[in-house]
């Protein structure tokens, strides 16, 4: 195929695009002043202004706890969703529940912070429960918004997989529950995997949600930079900054090296 | 292929009326929202048979499969193995297996897991489980590929490791979803052999699905042939052949040369039926449920077709006919002729080469007879 | 060779799935029902209930106090009262502001996923028709951003445009003045291309890589130049994908808050930020409420019911 050079000059040009504002953030969080965009000359010392704002670190450490959960149980009721969805025949309220699962993907995140929020308020007016906001109706909230996100990648991958293999392990003994378990799971781990780590990272860079449903004292680390950017700019978020797009670049490249080594040879079953 | 003389004619259980069928379809309908795909199919197999469902792709022969092995349930009928009612039991409960088209290995097990996977469903002891895994292994010769996982083998040995899987259990009876469908001219002849070896080692009852033919008439000790969710015919395979029931099953399987007659003569003893499309008279030597002036087709195997140059001696001034040769294909063992009779009628002819470089051999445009003999071709009212 | 005889296996050994399995049997619960009660149970309190909830305050008004809205209903001295305000609603036709603000962030969701398709169909063409290291890696270079955080990728753009940001920076050296790109919309277009750029690059790079190279070569040998092979082969072909990485930005795209928020101005009037600031800035749930339902009837719904549309014809093509 020949190759235009306008096309490839355009996407030059947008890869650059793409990338010229995060590499002026990484740069600039050694920079000496203040000045975000002024470059005075090289410093660590934003990096160390970092490590020992006690407000950053309290709210990085809520944020990885919210993650952490909200991703687990996204997964364990993204996964029976999607099972529910693929495997099983026609049941009562099955568009219902399709259409109910992938909602939060098309809703803007306004209106399901709002909802949850209203949820959380009447709930308490009628049940006592939740009693304030905090880590627990942030999880629930990640949760249920996460969910949709493992739905989708949980359920491509199932619709791909062979049903003769699971047909197979009935013929030859198993129930429907060891099948699921013994022939399934062990095939889809993959999929359960990024579905998880997708659920993560939405949990963990989720701003408007949070903000929605959080309480006093439950300031998770989007809702610190934001209070923090909202009023100008902030040379020791750069350094926050610098230090997450390392461990992301990290991980993305960690997980195409292995995704390409074990890269099977055969078409998926 | 040549049978095991334990099969000869007389113990063949189909034909002894007091013998109880091993599996019993009675009545047996599968619809699909509004579609049939089955429709009342009743079927006896018998214990020890190779019994073959033929037939192509919408003629619901996967789906009778897949009812005996329980991942459909029938709409209506019945379905006994072994004289036990197995309608509505779940596949895990039955003692059927299946070897699936696609092999279905299990592709994070390697191939003794595999193997063992039913094994162990049934809670047997390690030592009993490893035993059995390494009996099968031998069967199917593949030992000492135990550790290999499915993408490491070829398609004969996934194959093999398929069939050994299926049979680890000792089921009672054995579904085979297109076997052969997935290898190779050369790999399909040395495995039907194979296959047809351990089923008359074993004993095992297997029911085989394909739409191939020559694997059905290979296999089988019965084929039933089956066409938009109902039976054609049920027979041997030279039942199947020689004396096809309908006119769908004559033209189903092999090659065939039908045409279309009216019966002048209806005795007990013998039929003659004009017809125009041959330009002479076909004698028949036998008896035929027929009525006198009915139309009717006769069918006629291209083998059992003669070519000649000089004028054969008819029977009862019947069964000779000329015409042109308009083409034929040399297949190396068999030419085919293609002969245009005066009507405009093409009819198709086999002979087998047996002369080495025959420089006398019946050639393009040549003016041919062809002949047979009485009971040569079946006749056929529907 | 052991002789087959007819083997019966022997019962399965009572194993805890079976006896759970069975317990729920006797109780008329199946297996199946637990599968699909536990996320549908969850669902239905999460979601469903709460956008009730929403729809059941939008009929209040703002009132001081816990909570600060108008309680729908009331019980006095015997007598239980539903009072329902539709104070709101009218106020979303008749206050130019919401107007406004819909067919502004319409207006800005559409510009951007236009500008958006103009950047990544290139990029995700490039992609899909490189050799196979290189798509690999520049997939992975494409996927990072996303990975990033949104929030400080758009804090991100906001120092390349600040009056002294880098941008302005580099023209200076150039004697050019300072331009003036934040709290523009101008800014929010960037900012929104900028983050959704992945989301459009990802469905067209899938479909495109999939496009059947020797199409193109048909079409050269049948005498069509570059430019002709594009507009009427790969152009129709990638449809789907140009679509649905549509669908992906102008759908997030209409309800945005933070871009708006850290890059727009005050005269950047976008719905999303009308539901914060109702919400946040001015306390009045009830308003905020309703002006989430108006969305949700407005944009989502007709969203969702295009998407069936789609996946019906989508299905119905691959049917026939």
């Amino acid at each position: 195929m020949r190759r235009s050079w306008f096309l490839t000059i355009a996407a030059t040009l947008g890869f650059a695009f793409l990338y010229a504002p995060i590499i002026s953030l990484v740069v600039f969080s050694f920079n000496e002043s203040s000045l975000v965009t002024v470059w005075s000359g090289f410093s660590t010392k934003w990096y160390g202004a970092l490590l020992a704002d006690p407000q950053i670190l309290g709210a990085a450490w809520l944020s990885l706890q919210v993650a952490f959960v909200a991703a687990t149980i996204a997964v364990v009721l993204g996964t029976l969703c999607a099972v529910a969805l693929v495997r099983f025949r026609r049941f009562r309220g099955r568009t219902m529940l399709a259409a109910t699962v992938a909602a939060p993907l098309v809703m803007p995140d306004v209106i399901t912070g709002l909802s949850l929020l209203l949820l959380f308020v009447a709930m308490e007016g009628i049940l006592g429960w939740p009693a304030g906001r905090g880590l627990m109706t942030i999880i629930i909230a990640h949760a249920t918004f996460c969910m949709a996100y493992v739905v989708v990648v949980v359920q491509s991958r199932l619709t791909d997989l062979d049903l003769s293999l699971e047909e197979a392990a009935m013929d030859l003994g198993a129930t429907p529950v060891r099948v699921f378990f013994d022939i399934t799971l062990p095939i889809i781990a993959p999929a359960l995997i990024s579905g998880w780590l997708l659920a993560f990272t939405l949990s963990l860079d989720d701003l408007v949600i949070a903000s929605f449903v959080s309480g006093p004292g439950s300031s998770t680390l989007p809702m610190v930079i934001f209070s923090k950017v909202r009023l100008g700019v902030s040379p020791d978020v750069n350094a926050l900054a610098t230090i997450i797009i390392g461990f992301v670049t990290l991980g993305v490249v960690a997980a195409t090296l292995l995704q390409r080594r074990s890269r099977p040879k055969h078409p998926l079953p | 292929m040549v049978k095991n003389p334990q099969l000869a004619i007389d113990t063949r259980p189909w034909r002894d009326p007091t013998a109880t069928p091993f599996v019993r379809l009675r009545n047996v309908t599968k619809k699909f929202g509004d579609i049939f795909a089955v429709s009342d199919v009743s079927l006896d197999i018998y214990k020890s048979e190779l019994f073959c469902l033929l037939g192509g792709s919408g003629s619901g022969k996967s789906t009778l499969l897949r009812m005996l092995a329980g991942f459909e349930q029938p709409t209506a009928g019945t379905i006994e193995i072994d004289g036990q009612d197995m309608t509505h039991v779940p596949p895990y409960n039955r003692p059927v297996n299946m070897m699936f088209q696609s092999y279905a290995l299990f592709p994070h097990m390697n191939v003794e897991q595999n193997i063992a996977y039913g094994l162990k469903r049934d809670g047997l002891p390690r030592a009993e489980i490893a035993e059995r895994v390494a009996e099968l292994l031998t069967l199917v010769k593949l030992q000492g590929y135990g550790a290999r996982k499915p993408h490491q083998l070829s398609g004969g040995q996934r194959q093999r490791v398929a069939l050994a899987r299926a049979l680890a259990k000792r089921p009672k009876l054995l579904l085979l979803d297109e076997p052969l469908g997935a290898l190779d001219k050369k790999l399909r002849e040395e495995t039907q052999f194979e296959l047809v070896k351990i089923q008359e080692t074993l004993g095992v009852t297997f029911i085989v699905v394909t739409h191939d033919q020559e694997e059905a008439m290979s296999l089988a000790t019965r084929i039933g042939v089956m066409d938009q969710g109902e039976i054609a015919m049920i027979g041997e395979p030279t039942d199947i052949y020689e004396f096809p029931n309908s006119k769908f099953v004559a033209g189903f399987i092999g090659s065939v040369n039908m045409v279309e007659g009216v019966v002048t003569e209806d005795e007990p003893g013998h039929i003659r039926i004009r017809s125009e499309e041959l330009g002479c008279d076909i004698y028949v030597g036998h008896g035929v449920d027929c009525a006198p002036d009915q139309r009717l087709s006769w069918a006629i195997r291209p083998e059992k077709l003669a070519l000649s140059r000089e004028r054969p001696a008819g029977l009862f001034d019947a069964n000779v006919t000329q015409g042109t040769v308009e083409e034929i294909s040399y297949l190396g063992d068999v030419s085919v002729y293609q002969v245009l009779l005066a009507s405009g009628k093409r009819l198709r002819v086999t002979q087998t080469n047996t002369m080495r470089g025959n420089p006398d051999a019946i050639t393009w445009d040549e003016a041919v007879y062809l002949t047979w003999g009485d009971s040569a071709g079946s006749v056929l009212t529907v | 060779m052991s002789s087959h005889d007819t083997h019966h296996a022997p019962p399965p050994r009572p194993r805890v799935w079976s006896g759970v399995e069975r317990a729920l049997a006797a109780v008329g619960i199946s297996g199946k029902a637990l599968v699909i009660a536990a996320p549908a149970i969850w669902l239905t309190v999460f979601f469903l209930v709460p956008l009730a909830v929403v729809f059941g305050i939008s009929l209040t008004i703002k009132q001081f106090g816990r909570p600060p809205y108008t309680p729908l209903l009331t019980n006095e001295e015997g007598t239980v009262q539903l009072t329902l305000h539709l104070n709101n609603y009218l106020r979303l036709f008749t206050d130019q502001l919401y107007v406004a603000a819909y067919l502004n962030s319409a207006k800005i969701a559409f510009i951007s996923t236009v500008i958006t398709l103009l950047i990544g169909y290139p990029m995700a063409y490039v992609i899909g028709r490189a050799p196979d290291q290189w798509r690999n890696i520049l997939l992975m270079l494409v996927i990072l951003p996303f990975w990033t955080s949104f929030l400080l990728r758009v804090y991100a753009l906001s120092g390349f445009m600040r009056g002294n940001g880098v941008i302005n920076q580099f023209l200076a050296l150039f004697g050019i003045e300072p331009l003036v790109m934040m709290q523009t919309d101008f800014a929010v277009y960037v900012g929104i291309v900028y983050t959704y750029l992945p989301f459009m690059i990802l469905p067209l790079y899938t479909n495109l890589v999939k496009l059947d190279g020797t199409l193109l070569e048909a079409s050269a040998d049948l005498g069509a130049r570059p430019v002709r092979t594009f507009l009427s082969i790969t152009l129709p072909l990638s449809m789907p994908g140009i679509l649905a990485g549509s669908m992906l930005v102008f759908i997030p795209a209409i309800g945005e808050f933070v871009i708006p928020a850290l890059l727009g101005g005050p005269g950047t009037l976008m719905i999303g930020r009308v539901l914060w600031d109702e919400f946040f800035a001015n306390t009045n749930w009830p308003r905020a409420a309703a002006v989430a339902i108006a969305m949700l009837v407005v944009v989502v719904i007709p969203v969702m019911l295009l998407q069936r549309a789609q996946d019906a014809m989508r299905d119905k093509e691959q049917a026939s």
